[in-house]
């Protein structure tokens, strides 16, 4: 990992730690409330601060994530670390790409 | 409890990477140090056992070994310390290619203390006013805590990142980094944060902190790497250092 990584690594880990806790403080309450789905998507449908609230969690965590895949492929495999670099970046895209059409889904529907 | 038997059982690495450990019956001693275990094997047994060592009390950095399982400097590393029911094993250090018996090749070692530019590069010539420096100035204060590494490589074989990633620099070199990062009289840092900066530097360590726990010196090199990782990472934002 060079400094580039770890910057976004860490200012990305730094990004999600209000953003978990907000997302498990909404957990709580929705349950408390016993509110249901329709409940849910009634309340952030058309949400602005929701889709950019959970839209910058899905960039967090998958550029959080993709860093640390690939720091694992180069240390516990044998892939070169280009080669991991690519399945990394490869993984990044696909955890962005649900997670994207999951907010795209909780605030258009 | 202390071993009081007369005689150790112990096991030495023969051959190279592909050898074996072979037992021998070394007579105990008072005040016996595990040097003086495989010195014993060497003079007495077999004139053949190859294995470094200088000075013989804890300054030269040449004779780590792994003992019983973990990296240590033989000569200042006590048997009633280390024996096992009155039994050595005692190998080769771990992350260095073994050349025959319990020497290993140190040369990958050396080369990265150079690759993480462990190398003073004066500011000033010696025509000039010799530098102050504070002792009590916090980047002195940085400097004297790692200063005192005697290179014997027992953190570099002790460390789980240098197994996995044979890149990495390892802590005695990015400890070296450190204290001369916070050297006011060195030249060469920006040079010094790329090097520690690129992959493979200091980004690389899990801070597991087998290199503090196994230092005979009780040097904390994860303390080191973790202000080189403050220092570039600072460095980075600030657009003075590319990656």
């Amino acid at each position: 990992m060079n400094v580039r990584l770890y910057v976004w690594q860490r200012a990305t880990a730094a990004l999600m730690v209000p953003f978990v806790l907000v997302h498990i403080a909404v957990i709580f309450y929705a349950t408390r409330q016993q509110m249901t789905a329709a409940d849910i998507l009634s309340r952030t449908h058309g949400s602005a601060v929701w889709a950019s609230f959970y839209g910058a969690f899905v960039a967090a965590v998958s550029i959080h994530a993709s860093i640390g895949v690939r720091n694992i492929l180069t240390e516990w495999s044998p892939l070169p670390d280009r080669a991991a670099g690519w399945c990394a970046m490869l993984l990044g895209i696909v955890l962005a790409l649900l997670g994207f059409h999951a907010v795209v889904a909780l605030v258009l529907t | 409890m202390p071993d009081t038997s007369a005689h150790l059982t112990v096991s030495l690495w023969r051959g190279g990477a592909d050898g074996r450990y072979e037992t021998y019956s070394v007579p105990r001693r008072e005040s016996q140090t595990v040097l003086d275990v495989v010195t014993y094997v060497q003079r007495h047994i077999d004139s053949t056992l190859s294995y470094r060592f200088a000075c013989r009390v804890g300054m030269c950095g040449s004779c780590a070994m792994t003992v019983n399982g973990h990296p240590r400097w033989t000569c200042r590393t006590h048997v009633a310390k280390v024996a096992d029911h009155g039994r050595l094993q005692i190998g080769p250090l771990d992350n260095l290619a073994v050349i025959k018996d319990l020497a290993t090749d140190m040369a990958p070692f050396f080369e990265k203390w150079q690759h993480a530019k462990g190398v003073f590069a004066p500011s000033q010539t010696r025509v000039d006013p010799m530098a102050r420096i504070r002792p009590d100035s916090p980047a002195r204060v940085a400097a004297n805590a790692g200063i005192e590494c005697i290179n014997c490589g027992v953190c570099y074989a002790a460390c789980d990142t240098v197994r996995w990633n044979s890149d990495y620099l390892g802590p005695a070199a990015l400890n070296r980094a450190w204290t001369l990062v916070n050297d006011e009289r060195d030249a060469a840092n920006p040079a010094r944060l790329t090097a520690i900066a690129a992959s493979g530097g200091c980004h690389s360590c899990h801070s597991h902190q087998s290199c503090q726990e196994h230092c005979p010196l009780a040097l904390n090199p994860t303390a080191s790497i973790a202000g080189l990782k403050r220092r570039s990472a600072a460095a980075y934002l600030k657009g003075e250092l590319k990656a």
